[in-house]
């Protein structure tokens, strides 16, 4: 896919990191553009996570900025500088954006229907009425809809993680950040999560993940990116990346992992 | 000719042999023991020189009346006090102000290192040092409010102050565990949809805290329940205040404080009752997959200790 024209909805420069003298990323740059599907891959302890959540600053870059949706994050912009925000606007912030955690932190006191309307109903302040049909309409997409009333601690991993992604597309984001979704479920149960991604893919959700899924990245992405020692190596389209990699380092991990 | 059997079916006429349990001969002896010294005790207490039947009346005297239902007043007055405190101090605790941390640690150190009693009885003679409470700006002589410090200081107040400012320290603790007991993924999912600091804390992180905290707050609560009869050294009229004040008159000192006996344990009784049900109500999460839904109800439960039907029947 080639994107002419469109502003990136995300949009990270020179983004460093670093936990005292281990530098975790350093002057990481990438846009995301509307529609798009980017899979970051690469060996652990590349910073690809950590990068990832530097994105809706969960985690806090020490240098660089993020823009989403031409606003940059955590910051206001007033004549030429970039004022802090408060935590609480900083929320504000975060709630444009959707995330899916490797270990899908459900909220284990609320049931399935109240973790997905969470989000619209506190933080977006909509009636629980409305939410309540476009809840339910979500989780019979991701195959749910028979678990509502059913709390995360009665449900397999795969139907966790099913929940997981209702919560984050029930709040609207303008993009959806993925943490390795598939790495913490038994290999039979990863199929359905990455069906379920698949098809918000289809239907045009911009989506960055990082993921150890090589089929789902030539099946599903549009762009990927090989980071490696805090750093992007290399990226472009999948085909390019996957099939001849223009580093020796991409080639490298590429030969270990498809072994 | 022997052959290898697959099929995981009981060999043609092989029949299972009888199995002879094992009799608990020592259980059955151990619990005789318990019995006849049960029996003896009562037999001894029987004897003693005591005005068994002028209990039940003191039981339901007055006098005794009263100091039940200050007794009552003052623990719950101070223990809820004790958790508004004990949730502020609990949070400065966590807070990233430095300042703020190393108040609520000296606080935790100084209430809950010093003696209850010693604490009633500082707050009681405050006014040997401090004959006026007043509210005004230091170093000047605006004075918006002054007040006798022993109109103030009454008996209640004294110990409410004492036993409330010693169980916050032990409430903070409580709650700061419960805290820490929520997994950081929570917080991360709560910001993760826009979520603010008061909205995560109130929303995610304090209703999943709670099935750490209620435990040992219920536990407290019935110490606090006890605790109050240290009020009565500073003559606050609670169970133990008016037992004395019967026996004064009468000197029937065993009796009446055994009628304040039977009311501590009815009333600490239905706080662990109190205390169960609301675990119960705080237990949602624990449902697994093919769960047993809710805990059982406290009859139920006995009932399944006890292997049979349940032995009190609700009253329809």
């Amino acid at each position: 896919m080639t994107t002419t024209a469109p502003a990136p909805v995300l949009e990270a420069i020179s983004i460093g990191k670093s936990y005292g003298h281990n530098t975790v990323l350093e002057d990481v740059s990438l846009e995301v553009y509307p529609g798009e599907v980017v899979c970051i891959i690469g060996p652990s302890g590349a910073g690809k996570s950590t990068f990832l959540r530097t994105l809706n600053r969960l985690e806090v870059p020490d240098t660089g900025e993020v823009w989403v949706g031409g606003e940059p994050m955590g910051f206001e912009l007033r004549s030429g500088r970039l004022h802090e925000l408060s935590e609480r606007r900083l929320s504000a912030q975060r709630a444009k954006t959707g995330m899916v955690f490797q270990h899908f932190n459900l909220f284990p006191h609320l049931t399935v229907l109240g973790n997905v309307m969470e989000g619209p109903v506190q933080v977006q302040r909509r009636r629980s009425r409305e939410v309540r049909e476009e809840a339910v309409a979500i989780l019979e997409r991701v195959g749910l809809g028979d678990k509502l009333t059913h709390y995360p601690g009665q449900l397999s991993g795969g139907q966790r993680q099913r929940v997981a992604i209702a919560r984050a597309v029930a709040m609207k984001p303008l993009f959806l950040l993925f943490d390795e979704p598939t790495s913490a479920l038994d290999p039979e149960l990863v199929g359905e999560v990455l069906a379920v991604m698949a098809g918000l893919a289809k239907d045009g959700m911009t989506m960055l993940v990082v993921t150890h899924e090589m089929a789902f990245a030539r099946q599903v992405a549009d762009r990927v990116v090989f980071m490696a020692d805090g750093g992007i190596i290399e990226q472009g389209p999948v085909a390019q990346v996957l099939e001849q990699p223009r580093e020796p380092r991409t080639r490298q991990f590429l030969q270990r992992v498809l072994e | 000719m022997s052959t290898t059997r697959t099929d995981g079916v009981r060999p043609e006429g092989r029949t299972l042999l009888p199995q002879v349990r094992l009799k608990h001969t020592g259980r059955w002896i151990s619990a005789a023991v318990i019995v006849v010294l049960l029996v003896l005790l009562v037999i001894g207490a029987s004897q003693g020189d005591i005005d068994y039947a002028a209990i039940p009346a003191y039981v339901v005297s007055p006098v005794i009346l009263e100091g039940l239902v200050n007794t009552i007043v003052l623990a719950i007055v101070a223990q809820v006090s004790a958790i508004v405190i004990g949730v502020a101090i609990a949070l400065m605790r966590i807070s990233k102000n430095p300042v703020a941390v190393a108040f609520a640690s000296g606080y935790t150190w100084l209430f809950r290192g010093l003696p209850v009693l010693l604490q009633i009885l500082l707050w009681y003679n405050l006014a040997l040092i401090f004959p006026n409470l007043q509210l005004g700006i230091p170093f000047t002589d605006i004075v918006f409010v002054s007040l006798n410090t022993n109109d103030v200081m009454t008996t209640f107040v004294a110990a409410f102050l004492g036993l409330a400012l010693n169980e916050s320290a032990y409430m903070a603790e409580i709650v700061r565990a419960g805290l820490k007991s929520v997994d950081r993924g929570q917080i991360e999912a709560a910001q993760s949809i826009g979520e603010t600091p008061a909205q995560r804390m109130s929303r995610i992180v304090l209703p999943q805290a709670m099935r750490v905290i209620i435990p040992p707050t219920g536990n407290d609560f019935i110490n606090m329940l006890k605790g109050t009869a240290m009020a009565s050294v500073i003559g606050y009229m609670e169970l133990i205040k008016a037992a004395n004040n019967i026996s004064s008159f009468n000197l029937q000192v065993m009796e009446t404080l055994i009628a304040a006996a039977i009311w501590y344990m009815v009333i600490v009784s239905i706080a662990s009752i109190g205390q169960y049900y609301l675990e119960r109500a705080f237990d949602r999460q624990d449902r697994r997959p093919g769960g047993r839904g809710k805990a059982p109800t406290l009859r139920r439960r006995v009932a399944a200790d006890l292997g049979r039907a349940p032995l009190i029947r609700s009253t329809q």
